[in-house]
């Protein structure tokens, strides 16, 4: 037993650390504003989101939020305008991970750099939204942590002011943003109007009610919740920002973006359509299994994805492209959800998330090593690098192979759970069939493009020679500590399996 | 927890290797590869195994965890020998040692990684052979083809990247296919778990229910050939074999050596765990197509080499013709068919690495690799051309060579079969063969090691460094000591196939 009774409010305490985070950074830059002490600015962000990833594990192993006698379930604040269940604390440890690792890495990455104190603390804000999404628990307090979440990811997309590229993606990314938000609060406000609530049970509660003839428009709402997420986790088709930011924002920030952003958007799809849209209801009210929706979704991103990436020439885009097609493979969580359950598939889709956060944070960091020794940005460029860096090529190897779903690296697990989780949602909706048929077929076809680079990596013979290339500290060891993370990840994938079915359990029931 | 030592030592090898200075990879890697070699002979020795790990026998050296819990299926990290893995598992520590000192001579760039990545295979091999849940064999499984892909992409010959991306692809699509076959098998059958010997007792008691639509007995007709086609690019046979010869050709001679010696047989050894012990009545239902399959692989591929001008090419598609003969053994479905295919397994890889290694040695000495500008090497590399002849030998089964034990065991398997009336057409077809192995090989030795000397080359020819043919010299012994006497393995090999074929009914 706890000898100190925490107060319920300290179950935020691992967003709040982000957020404290993110309010010393501002602190520094206001003390010194032109304070370029990368490594005061850069370790307070890393022990920040430590720190915060600390706490969330302890949670999580603690069982907060879990059901229990002692644990009391989930832990609700603000009137349930936020909740900290399990679902929340994994995957606050998700973007935790990723935060730390970009932290580290934009050591080496912002030598030179102008705006680095707001440069950490956007990155700190941004994860502190992300954090909240993963514990909103209301159509109200998920937009607020969307746009807490978006906005200071709009400015890093830009912050290489000198760039054009980087301008460019910003603003494109800003765009498309804003209108993908308006369509979501279009579809919140329909939603509210069927409804008449925001809070995700209240929902639920009230389309067991009396909302017939209003189906309709709750399809619409359902609908435009979908686009609005589909947005966030860059699911085809609202896709097509992704390359673009990705390709024009300094490299981290891609990571940061591809995986912890991802990752948050997932944990609001998740929680909104398993809380809030219970299937049988809300199937008999619009006439429609919306499953079905991301049964197609799933399978559209991963293909649309997948087959953009292989004709890319650039090995930034080839990586933004490929995250699309995770997206897909994520997409398979909500689309083998049935009325009496699905919570292996949802698991699955949480350990890819994580095993994600570690490969996909893990290659763009090494684009971000790239950039750092200025070796272009094609496949070409990246030719016989392996000869001059063997140890950071070797983890990229690692990283790509991973992603491909080749053992023994984490992605074939992750990859292998989805695909035993889509057969298993089969006897529920033979549909899913086909999309074990689409998640083996896109991994066979990724391979193609993820070994193209280890190919230039390894095989070739590099274009130009090359003098011995810088070994910077902190990018070094951020690519070699999610190297080995995701090889390490196996023996102790225990722990984790029964964390994300504890998760997905806990919100499907 | 011996296997486990194993495959520790490997890995952490590999690693050790992998940051050495290049300088001393070649022999640190060699001194490393000492302790798995030593630890599977003792292995060996101490081999107390009976029966069959997937029916009911006893395993040595086992230990099983629970790994993941998945639901209602448990994955658990579970390994042992019996008799059929035991032999493969101490093939190749001795192949990869052998393999890591042939290449000091012709490795000269990049050493670290190259020994890092064969002592990385060694692990690899080692956990395939020792694994007995699925999905911890199949992370082996798999573990095999990075290391490989790298190890003909970067030094290999001149179109390597063809050959190593042709291998990849190749492999790891029919990995994808057998693997989603598998996992469709474990679904429609009653177990909850991956362990190899409880799906194969779940198969034999009934075998699978029937899943999403798809009836029981149809599944297991679309598992067996699923499962079929995967293995069967890995070992390869015709018309799957197409990646083998550029792989082999491509790859540099360590490379080879384990390419044949012992990944070949990755596929035949998983043939038999999976399609022949846990599905006997499909094995009778194809075993026309199956025999068909070898038969076409015998006089195929030793048809092909026939066509070869490339020494090296010549043995690679004998591997073809050979891995022939062990599908034929295991579709006779007799003691003595698969207790012989199992005893081939390792004598072609004895053999086949002895072949490998010598044309290593010749290339290394003459830059050609073509039986066209060669001619009289026999005056001047007399021992390097001695065990060409001697290997050559034991392909064509020559008596008192562990090749003509294993391809007489099958034969007299083959023959005895009754699983189907057209087994002894198919024998006496296949039987063939020997002649045409003996030609071509016959063929081959003339023109390159007998008549006068003519190679015109800036490079002198002499004898080769000590540890250029010390390995081979070991191979050598090896093949002999076999031939003379199969009971050295022989005896644990039947011991473990015989419930196979009495499980399999009333043959």
């Amino acid at each position: 037993m706890a000898v100190i009774e925490l107060p319920d409010w300290a179950a935020l305490a691992p967003a709040l650390i982000l957020a404290g985070t993110a309010m010393a950074l501002f602190l520094v830059d206001s003390i010194s504003p032109r304070s370029t002490n990368r490594g005061l600015l850069a370790g307070t962000a890393a022990v920040g989101s430590l720190a915060s990833l600390g706490v969330a594990a302890w949670f999580l192993a603690a069982g907060v939020g879990s059901f229990g006698l002692e644990t009391g379930g989930p832990i609700e604040l603000f009137d349930g305008q936020l909740v900290v269940d399990q679902l929340a604390l994994y995957f606050t440890i998700v973007v935790a991970i990723v935060t730390a690792l970009v932290a580290v890495a934009s050591y080496d990455y912002l030598q030179d750099h102008t705006y680095q104190a707001e440069y950490y603390s956007l990155v700190m804000l941004a994860a502190t939204g992300m954090a909240t999404m993963a514990t909103a628990n209301s159509l109200a307090t998920i937009f607020i942590a969307l746009e807490l979440s978006s906005l200071p990811s709009y400015a890093l997309v830009a912050i290489l002011k000198d760039n054009r590229g980087s301008v460019e993606a910003g603003l494109k990314y800003f765009l498309i943003g804003a209108l993908s938000s308006a369509i979501f609060v279009y579809g919140v406000s329909l939603v509210y109007g069927v409804t008449g609530s925001l809070q995700l049970d209240a929902i639920a509660f009230a389309l067991g009610g009396d909302v017939d003839g209003f189906g309709g428009l709750l399809g619409l709402g359902m609908l435009m919740l979908i686009a609005g997420f589909a947005f966030k986790t860059a699911s085809v088709p609202f896709h097509f920002w992704a390359p673009e930011a990705y390709e024009g924002a300094p490299a981290p920030i891609s990571a940061f973006l591809s995986s912890a952003s991802k990752a948050a958007g997932f944990v609001i799809t998740f929680r909104v359509f398993t809380t809030a849209f219970p299937l049988s209801e809300t199937a008999a009210l619009i006439g429609f299994d919306w499953t079905w929706a991301f049964i197609i979704l799933a399978i559209v991103t991963m293909t649309v994805g997948n087959f953009a990436a292989a004709t890319q020439d650039k090995v930034k885009r080839m990586l933004a492209y490929s995250s699309i097609g995770h997206a897909g493979y994520v997409l398979i969580g909500l689309a083998g959800l049935s009325v009496d359950g699905g919570e292996f598939v949802m698991a699955a889709a949480m350990m890819h998330l994580l095993v994600y956060g570690f490969m996909n944070t893990g290659a763009f960091l090494f684009v971000a090593l790239a950039e750092y020794w200025g070796v272009g940005r094609t496949f070409e460029d990246y030719n016989g690098l392996a000869s001059r860096a063997p140890v950071a090529c070797a983890a990229m190897a690692v990283f790509m192979f991973s992603l491909a779903g080749i053992p023994p690296f984490g992605g074939f697990f992750s990859k292998f759970f989805l695909f035993f989780g889509a057969i298993e949602a089969a006897s529920a909706n033979s549909a899913m069939l086909v999309v074990a048929v689409a998640l083996v077929v896109n991994s066979a076809l990724s391979l193609y493009y993820y070994s193209r680079l280890v190919k230039a990596l390894w095989i070739e013979e590099p274009v130009v020679p090359r003098d011995a290339l810088a070994q910077p500290i902190g990018l070094y060891a951020a690519i070699v500590f999610a190297a080995v993370m995701t090889v390490v990840i196996l023996p102790g994938f225990g722990p984790i399996v029964d964390a994300a079915f504890d998760a997905a359990s806990a919100v499907l029931a | 927890m011996m296997i486990e030592a194993l495959i520790a030592v490997a890995l952490v090898g590999a690693l050790v290797t992998f940051v050495a200075p290049n300088r001393i990879a070649g022999k640190l890697a060699f001194a490393i590869s000492l302790v798995p070699a030593a630890i599977g002979l003792w292995l060996f020795a101490a081999f107390d195994g009976s029966g069959n790990a997937l029916l009911d026998g006893d395993l040595a050296f086992e230990s099983r965890f629970e790994w993941i819990q998945l639901g209602e299926y448990t994955i658990s990290w579970f390994v042992g020998l019996d008799g059929i893995s035991a032999p493969l598992v101490v093939l190749t520590t001795i192949l990869v040692t052998l393999a890591i000192v042939s290449s000091w001579t012709p490795i000269d760039e990049r050493e670290s990684q190259f020994y890092g990545l064969l002592l990385f295979i060694e692990a690899n091999l080692i956990g395939v052979f020792a694994a007995l849940d699925f999905f911890l064999w199949f992370i082996f499984w798999e573990g095999v083809l990075i290391p490989m892909y790298l190890l003909i992409g970067v030094w290999g010959g001149p179109r390597r990247k063809y050959a190593a991306i042709k291998f990849f692809v190749y492999t790891n699509v029919a990995s994808l296919v057998m693997f989603g076959a598998f996992v469709a098998l474990v679904f429609g059958l009653d177990v909850s778990s991956f362990a190899l010997p409880e799906v194969a007792s779940a198969m034999l008691d009934g075998g699978p229910e029937g899943f999403a639509g798809v009836s029981g007995a149809t599944l297991a007709s679309i598992v067996f050939v699923a499962l079929f086609a995967g293995f069967a690019v890995k070992v390869p046979v015709v018309p799957f074999h197409t990646w083998l010869p550029d792989a082999h050709v491509e790859a540099p001679t360590p490379a080879s050596v384990l390419l044949a010696g012992v990944l070949l047989k990755m596929g035949t050894y998983a043939l038999l765990r999976f399609n022949f012990t846990m599905f006997p009545d499909q094995v009778e239902a194809y075993a026309v197509p199956i025999a068909a399959i070898a038969v076409v692989s015998v006089i195929y591929g030793a048809m092909l080499a026939l066509a070869q001008t490339d020494l090296k090419r010549i043995v690679a598609y004998s591997s073809v013709s050979s891995m022939g003969y062990v599908i034929l053994g295991l579709i006779a479905y007799t003691h003595f068919g698969v207790g012989g295919a199992t005893f081939q397994m390792v004598s072609h890889g004895l053999i086949s690495g002895l072949m490998f290694m010598a044309v290593g040695v010749i290339y290394n000495a003459t830059h050609t690799r073509m039986v066209t500008d060669m001619s009289g090497l026999a005056d001047r590399m007399p021992i390097a051309v001695g065990v060409l002849i001697a290997g050559a030998f034991g392909y064509m089964g020559l008596p008192l060579m562990s090749g003509f034990a294993a391809e007489f065991y099958i034969f007299f398997g083959a023959f005895q079969s009754e699983i189907h009336d057209l087994m002894p057409l198919f024998t006496a077809l296949a039987m063939f063969g020997i002649v045409i192995v003996a030609g071509y090989l016959l063929f081959a030795l003339q023109r390159a090691v007998f008549g006068p000397y003519r190679l015109e080359t800036d490079y002198e020819i002499g004898s080769a460094p000590l540890h250029d043919i010390a390995p081979m010299f070991v191979l050598l012994a090896l093949i002999i000591a076999l031939g003379v006497a199969p009971d050295l393995i022989l005896e644990m090999i039947t011991d473990a196939v015989n419930p196979i074929v009495e499980r399999g009914g009333d043959l």
